[in-house]
């Protein structure tokens, strides 16, 4: 029953992007030509690409990764942070030792120049 | 289950139903409101007017760029992948609406008749509820940039997201403080616990990441670096036009809302009333506290604006280095330092007063040690500076035609005698016999 309002939101709010971007289409002039529908790239021919996009900085797929290592350790955090009362002196250590061991590898990744960007 | 939520759960299906499209209804008036207010007060600190020429003081420049919008033409580039092109708006939209569905923004209100509280849903989890919806918005950044099968929009579409997950990281570690001593992840239990102090104020340092991670997370200026029109045109939504252009638009203004209402929530007592006022017995009764959470969320976006008409763009590893190298360290260390203070707090019987004047000993010499740290990496430095730039002796016709000295170099004295007279050696190791010798000669 909790999620009754969620799917009134969602629904309305859904049904308003559909309702946009197809009334986008249709209430729009439709005068289409060749250079209209290429890439845009400030007016010079666009740089040909094969479907997908291509090729990308790597530095993207590690960032990615430390993000994925970040929230779970977060996910780790939030359960200890509610039931922080009832844990005790243990709850503090092992949550400590957690971060510490998550911060180790953290530090090896700064260290070998993995957060640099340039 | 706590009182909100029992009162939320017996709400006739016509009250939930009228509460949702007066969310959907205010956040987009509140996202009209925004274009305009910031358009005015962005206006105002560059010494222009803004939009004056719709409606009183320009209040309907947006509706009308709005449906001038819809009249546009819509261009879907030969390139792009069709389907994810058309779904990306409607993926990056509904999540930004949805987001806002566990905000508390009023207490116990009647309406028809029916007891309720002005809160769409809630739930034990809400706040986690909002980062995973949030995190559903950035699919729509990714696909819009990726499916437009051009280069601009990929780069910006990969920064973007880049940008949002590096800043995810921040925001999620700056609530874990509020957790800790709310004791909950309910929206409307942490309004409730904010009830003597606002967690803005003793969790400061929460608040202070949570402020800069929520601009990165928005892609706001100084952080505005996906639509950096210098780098990438206008990032992953160069490509669209007409109504879907108008989505993202729309989307990018809720969330900066949404984020704002967060912030309320989390930091800012929610609706309760702001001090002066709190002295007063009704503030926090009836419909009253919608006006107190309205202006707190207007502030927040007055921010934002403030930070736009102030701050030039960062640069995108300046961007990174501080997200990374700075908030998430920080934001750990404080969490350990904040649930090692609980815990000594109750294990122990030590007082508060004592444990404050601990702490601000040990932050002294702290800040102390960093001082003299950098004061020995800065005469080093210094050091080396000076090996590398000491004056030396320039010869200003070296390269053919007379050359000004630079900062820190004097040029040769000219040579009374011709060269092989050994004068113009003043690198030479002045030696007693040499300099007699010399003496002899001259």
């Amino acid at each position: 029953m909790d999620w009754v309002p969620i799917a009134w939101l969602g629904g309305i709010a859904f049904g308003f992007a559909v309702f946009s971007v197809v009334a986008g289409a249709l209430t729009g002039p439709r005068r289409y030509n060749r250079a209209k529908l290429q890439a845009y790239e400030c007016g010079i021919e666009p740089t040909p690409q094969p479907v997908g996009g291509g090729r990308f900085p790597v530095k993207y797929y590690l960032t990615a990764m430390l993000f994925i290592v970040f929230d779970i350790e977060i996910v780790f955090l939030y359960p200890w942070a509610v039931a922080f009362d009832s844990l005790g002196l243990f709850g503090l250590i092992e949550m400590v030792l957690f971060i510490a061991t998550v911060f180790v590898a953290f530090a090896y990744v700064w260290r070998r120049g993995g957060l640099e960007w340039d | 289950m706590n009182d909100t939520a029992s009162l939320l759960a017996d709400d006739p299906w016509w009250l939930i139903a009228f509460k949702a499209v007066c969310v959907f209804g205010f956040l987009v008036v509140i996202t009209l409101f925004n274009i305009v207010f910031e358009r005015r007060v962005v206006a105002r600190m560059q010494h222009r007017i803004g939009p004056n020429r719709h409606g009183p003081f320009g209040s309907l420049q947006s509706l009308a760029d709005g449906v001038k919008l819809a009249f546009k033409e819509d261009l879907t580039p030969s390139t792009a992948d069709k389907v994810v092109f058309f779904l990306a708006p409607v993926i990056s939209t509904a999540p930004a609406f949805l987001a806002f569905a566990v905000i508390p923004f009023g207490p116990e209100v009647s309406i028809f008749g029916e007891r309720t509280t002005l809160q769409l849903a809630d739930f034990p989890v809400g706040v986690l509820y909002v980062l995973a919806i949030a995190s559903v918005g950035i699919y729509g950044i990714v696909l819009a940039g990726w499916s437009s099968g051009s280069t601009y929009p990929l780069l910006g579409g990969l920064r973007s997201s880049a940008q949002m997950i590096s800043y995810e990281v921040a925001m999620g570690l700056s609530f874990v403080a509020v957790f800790l001593v709310a004791g909950s992840m309910s929206t409307s239990q942490i309004v409730a616990e904010q009830s003597d102090w606002w967690y803005g104020v003793i969790l400061f340092p929460s608040f202070a990441i949570y402020l800069v991670a929520m601009v990165g997370e928005t892609n706001r200026a100084p952080f505005d670096l996906p639509e950096a029109e210098g780098e990438l045109v206008g990032g992953f939504h160069t490509e669209y036009s007409s109504l879907k252009f108008a989505l993202f638009f729309l989307a990018e203004y809720i969330n900066m809302v949404n984020v704002s209402a967060l912030a309320t929530t989390l930091f800012l007592g929610g609706w309760r009333a702001p001090w002066p006022i709190s002295l007063w017995d009704g503030a926090n009764e009836g419909w009253w506290p919608l006006l107190w959470w309205i202006a707190k969320v207007v502030i927040l976006i007055f921010v934002f604006v403030w930070l736009r008409g102030t701050l030039p763009r960062l640069r995108y590893d300046q961007f990174m280095k501080l997200g990374w190298k700075g908030l998430i360290p920080v934001s750990l260390a404080w969490i350990v330092l904040l649930a090692t203070v609980l815990t000594v707090r109750r294990e122990t019987d030590i007082d508060t007063r004592t444990l404050l004047f601990t702490f601000a000993g040990i932050l002294v010499v702290g800040l102390l040690l960093s001082f003299v740290w950098d004061a020995v990496a800065a005469r080093k430095e210094a050091t080396k500076l000076e090996v590398r730039t000491a004056p030396r002796q320039r010869d200003a016709f070296s390269g053919g035609f007379p050359v000004p000295p630079l900062p820190g170099q004097s040029l040769d004295e000219p040579a009374r005698q011709p060269a092989h007279s050994g004068a113009a050696a003043p690198d030479a190791g002045t030696t007693g016999p040499d300099t007699a010798q010399e003496g002899d000669r001259g």
